[in-house]
């Protein structure tokens, strides 16, 4: 009940709005007659634009000291089940659910459907619907809901606007998905089941009360894990669970494309830290090697797979499969600058990617072709669109300054604290990220343009508006995370309390500086001195290299 | 003089309106010819079945003036409690459905008379009586009179030789199905004397003089509670005894199928949960393993030889019969010791009858429009493009689909849901991971129909007929075949209504459920 207490009292219907508001677009666009299609954009565009302002109002009204649930909504749903409606945000999901409310507004302004515009935007809605619900419910059984119901927006979009084997793409994304958390539903009930024994209570989902109660023995709990891990390893993905992604990503229209990298991946990592570690603090330390080991697989194998990739929008997909490596390396290292790192480079990561895959989207757009052997010299005709793309691609890397770097630093400074080895290995997914995003962009925008890459099409002028958001909070956090990451912080070092007071013999590496504001001087410093630690050098001496 | 049991009709009413309507129908349409033809008999069936659902109210509050809350009429014969009060009003549902569906199927096949009508009355009167049977003989009539009437119904579409062979094996196995039940019903009678459902509950627990009980003293009892499972087991279609479901489901008339597979299968379930958790609750664990095992095996047997098939109805089938293994989860936590684990295992049940009613009463009622003339256009080939010509019908069944497919906000979720909550309140992890894991392969099998109806359209450019991609400006391709009438409509219109309520309001049923599981779960 620890978190309860500190419960904000300046709770708003906010949360509910932001869930509302796309639902009632929705509505609003199944009822537009068919003889209006020109206003369903706008309709879509009107209506998760002003989610969007919403989520980004959450950012201002958002307590910075907080660590706890802010925004508490709770409302009984099934009485019989213990179900409610349990909606709350904390420092951990609050830049999620911005992230989300900026995506959706960029990804309708950055590509149209091809055909039947009514369908496409109305998934598109409920699928921004269901992608909030997701990081705001804690109520476990809730989230599961969400988890599941986003599945289906997204089936269609993939299979009804996506590209190429569309079909086989949005089948394998839905069963993969499904099969994952087939189990999970079976490790939610359980664990309130037995919980509710335990204690002796009503059964209820309530992930804060869940957590505080810890009632399951360890060997319940492992499996219980389990279950829950699969289906966001599935999700994440991690290594051997990741080959519906290339597909998935691949095939889907660009809004799909940058949702699912943006949005949908971090359910997995967001279920990590909040139905895994939260949850099951024990298990989680004892495992943690196997997940670090997954990750840094990923790190390593995705960076590999992707310098192989001969179609452009397949080889963001799979370095997409080595960030999120890095991000569950965050996780299991189980510290204040790893845990730290990984929410920040999730935000990073649905940034950057979210952004290639449109600037990949308006390529297919003008060239009708991905594949890298066929592009070539873009830049000559087109100076502008090949600097977005730098940009964009350099975040991507972890250059010093832009938004990547911050997050992967954290999250090797904490790798290293924690879990050495692994991070040793998992730099060199740093280096690797440069050799296949440099490589790729110097086949397709250095060298001669010839045949149909002759006067590529420079960047229009609302392209580069879609563009600009991005790039400028790609910058933003590179030079100024602090405001970021003074409001995860609490919230971590909460969650990592909480582990310490239920792991036996835990006790978490404490940083150098006992304040709380321990990775954010850190880092701090390090911007300022531009000291050569580890990661930095790496990353900053193989960039240059790699842009002569 | 012979003497003859009193009756309490208040309590009989759904039964007797049910029969008598179907009988008084036949009669007055052979008077009347002129009444044959049109919706009048559809019309008069539907307005039966929400007639007798309209007198369960009244008996439900009758029941608070009795004491336990329940009642034995006939001399012991039918047992009339919240269970059944709730079972029939599912059966309702499904006869007011199929009902409406058999208006415009027989009007398109060119098939009129009101027999249809009162076949499907006087089955779903045996449904009520199957599923309220407190007597072994009754529930045994009760069965024959639902199956007998449901054999004819499957062969009824006598231009169809796929419906006489479904008929004729419904027919045979069903008959196999129904004397190996009966053997059952007899060494049931010979180890306990008596076929009286609490009768024999009481006879398991005493001793006989040497001391033993009869399921001690000999393995007579086991073979007649195995016997019966056969029987039931055919009719709920559960592995191993599925096997002519699929042929049947696809043989026989569309809106025949979705009250075969509706209310058929609830009763056969409420006289299986009322026989096995009423009479042999104390053997449960002789029962208790080879149901488990049955309902693992139907789930994930039936899911994964759904995904070979081409043909629509046939999948349906198939999944059915995952169905069943799903609805056999909650009968097999209904017959746990503990109060808790049988009141949620009962619990889940219900709700899965009438989830499940709605959900595929719903998808065989789009599928009896997609059929076509002739009702032979179920592969999936022929559902290709059935979103273009008619949107909001493949909506529909996109919806019952997903329903089936356990996804949320439908519902289907809390059907499973309920049945996972029974089984892991059982500690029965493996059943709930097997058939968790069985529902995705499952959802392969919606998602290929979905994909078939939805998605597919690059096969639209094969279809040389078919060349306006505006809906809206009609079909050219089958204007007449996929006509939508207005009685069909409502029926849809019902099942995804109900679908979305109970998908997101589970607790409309609340009280219904609680007394419904309680009424069976306090009587072992």
């Amino acid at each position: 009940m620890m978190l309860l207490a500190a419960e904000s009292s300046a709770s708003l219907a906010l949360l509910p709005a932001l869930i509302i508001v796309p639902l009632v677009t929705a509505l609003v666009i199944a009822l537009l007659p068919a003889s209006r299609s020109e206003y369903l954009k706008l309709t879509a565009l009107f209506g998760s634009s002003i989610a969007g302002a919403l989520s980004v109002y959450l950012l201002k009204a958002f307590d910075e000291a907080d660590g706890g649930l802010q925004f508490v909504v709770r409302e009984d749903w099934v009485q019989s089940l213990g179900l409610s409606w349990f909606f709350a945000v904390d420092g951990i999901s609050l830049f999620l659910v911005v992230l989300t409310g900026l995506l959706f507004p960029i990804a309708i302004l950055a590509a149209e459907p091809h055909h039947d515009p009514k369908a496409y935007y109305l998934w598109l809605m409920v699928l921004m619907a269901g992608s909030f619900g997701v990081f705001m419910a804690l109520d476990l059984l809730l989230f599961f809901l969400f988890f599941e119901i986003v599945l289906v927006p997204m089936y269609f979009l993939i299979g009804g606007w996506g590209h190429g084997r569309r079909i086989y793409a949005a089948l394998k994304f839905f069963l993969y998905t499904m099969a994952g958390s087939a189990l999970m539903l079976v490790g939610i009930v359980a664990l309130a089941v037995l919980t509710a024994r335990s204690t002796g209570q009503r059964i209820t989902f309530d992930v804060t009360v869940l957590a505080e109660a810890q009632a399951l023995s360890t060997n319940a709990q492992r499996l219980v894990f389990l279950a829950f891990a699969l289906a966001f390893a599935v999700k994440v993905p991690l290594f051997p669970l990741h080959t519906w992604l290339p597909d998935a990503h691949t095939e889907a229209p660009t809004a799909g494309s940058v949702i699912l990298a943006g949005v949908m991946l971090k359910l997995g990592t967001y279920g990590y830290i909040r139905f895994g570690v939260y949850l099951f603090p024990q298990v989680a330390k004892e495992l943690a090697p196997l997940f670090l080991t997954l990750a840094v697989i990923g790190i390593v194998y995705g960076a590999i797979a992707a310098t192989m990739q001969t179609d452009l929008k397949r080889l963001v997909a799979y370095s997409s499969v080595a960030h999120m490596g890095f991000i569950v390396l965050g996780i299991f290292v189980l510290n204040t600058q790893g845990m730290e790192g990984a929410i920040l480079q999730m935000v990073n990561h649905g940034l950057s990617t979210g952004a290639l895959f449109i600037m990949v989207g308006w390529i297919y757009e003008r060239r009708h072709t991905r594949e890298i052997a066929e592009l070539g010299g873009l830049q000559k005709s087109a100076p502008i669109f090949a600097a977005g793309f730098t940009w964009i691609m350099l975040s991507s890397i972890g250059l010093p300054g832009l938004n990547g770097f911050v997050g992967e630093f954290l999250i090797l400074l904490g790798g290293f604290e924690g879990a050495r080895w692994w991070t040793v290995v998992a730099v060199s997914g740093v280096i690797l990220a440069a050799l296949y995003l440099l490589w790729a962009y110097q086949r397709v925008f250095h060298g001669p343009a010839d045949g149909p890459n002759v006067g590529f099409p420079e960047l229009r002028f609302s392209e580069g508006l879609v563009l600009l958001p991005l790039l400028a909070l790609i910058v933003f956090l590179g030079i100024y995370p602090k405001p970021v990451l003074e409001r995860i912080e609490p919230a971590v070092d909460r969650l990592l309390v909480h582990v310490e007071d239920n792991v036996d013999g835990f006790e978490r590496p404490e940083p150098d500086a006992p304040t709380q504001r321990a990775g954010v001087e850190q880092l701090t410093n390090a911007l300022e001195s531009g000291s050569h630690e580890s990661g930095e050098s790496d990353e900053s001496g193989e960039s240059h290299e790699g842009e002569d | 003089m012979l003497q003859t049991p009193s009756i309490e009709w208040s309590l009989l009413w759904p039964v007797v309106i049910l029969a008598l309507g179907g009988a008084l129908l036949i009669t007055f349409t052979s008077l009347f010819p002129q009444a044959r033809t049109r919706s009048i008999p559809a019309g008069v069936t539907a307005v039966l079945a929400v007639g007798a659902m309209a007198t369960l109210p009244s008996m439900w509050s009758r029941l608070d003036e009795l004491p336990g809350r329940r009642a034995t009429v006939v001399a012991g014969a039918l047992a009339i409690d919240s269970f059944t009060i709730f079972v029939t009003a599912v059966i309702c549902l499904s006869v007011f459905l199929a009902a409406l569906l058999l208006d415009d199927y027989l009007q398109r096949e060119g098939l009129d008379g009101p027999e249809w009508y009162v076949l499907l009355l006087l089955s779903a009167a045996g449904a009520v009586i199957l599923a309220s049977a407190e007597d072994l003989i009754v529930t045994f009539v009760g069965l024959e009179v639902m199956s007998i009437a449901v054999y004819v119904l499957a062969a009824l579409h006598l231009r169809r030789s796929e419906s006489q062979e479904a008929g004729f094996k419904y027919f045979i196995l069903g008959a196999l199905s129904s004397a190996i039940f009966l053997y059952g019903i007899a060494l049931a009678y010979g180890a306990t004397g008596s076929t009286s459902l609490s009768a024999m509950r009481d006879a398991l627990t005493m001793t006989n003089e040497r001391g033993l009980t009869p399921s001690q003293d000999s393995s007579m009892i086991l073979v007649a509670m195995a016997l019966m499972l056969v029987g039931f087991g055919f009719k709920v279609s559960a592995v191993p005894f599925q096997v002519w479901t699929p042929d049947v489901y696809e043989g026989s008339p569309t809106p025949v199928v979705a009250f075969m597979a509706s209310a058929v299968k609830v009763a056969g379930f409420a006289a299986l949960a009322r026989v096995f958790i009423v009479a042999f609750g104390h053997l449960a664990d002789d029962w208790r393993p080879v149901l488990g095992a049955m309902a693992v095996v139907s789930v994930v047997v039936g899911s994964f030889l759904a995904v070979v098939q081409t043909n629509v109805k046939r999948m349906l089938a198939f999944s059915s019969i995952s169905h069943a293994g799903f609805m056999l989860i909650g009968v097999h936590a209904g017959g746990s010791g503990s109060a808790e684990t049988s009141m949620l295992g009962i619990r889940a049940l219900l709700f899965y009858m009438i989830a499940y009613t709605l959900l595929v009463a719903g998808t065989f009622a789009v599928a009896t429009v997609a059929g076509g003339t002739g009702d032979n256009d179920h592969s999936l080939d022929d559902y290709r493009g059935l979103a273009h010509e008619r949107p909001v019908l493949a909506a529909a069944l996109v919806l019952f689909l997903l329903g089936q497919a356990g996804v949320p906000f439908t519902a289907g979720f809390f059907a499973k849901f309920g049945v996972i909550v029974a089984a892991v309140r059982g500690e029965e992890y493996v059943i709930a991971g097997a058939a968790m894991v069985g529902a995705v392969v499952g959802a392969f099998l919606y998602l290929r129909i979905i994909v078939s109806v939805f998605l597919d359209t690059e096969s639209d450019a094969d279809d040389e007929m078919d060349e306006d991609p505006d809906p809206a400006g009609g079909s050219v391709a089958r204007p007449v075949l996929r006509r939508v009438a207005p009685a069909t409509t409502v029926a849809i219109a019902v099942a995804v209504l109900g679908t979305l309520a109970l998908g997101v309001f589970p607790d409309l049923l609340r009280t219904a459920l609680d007394e419904g599981a309680q009424a069976l779960s306090e009587l072992r």
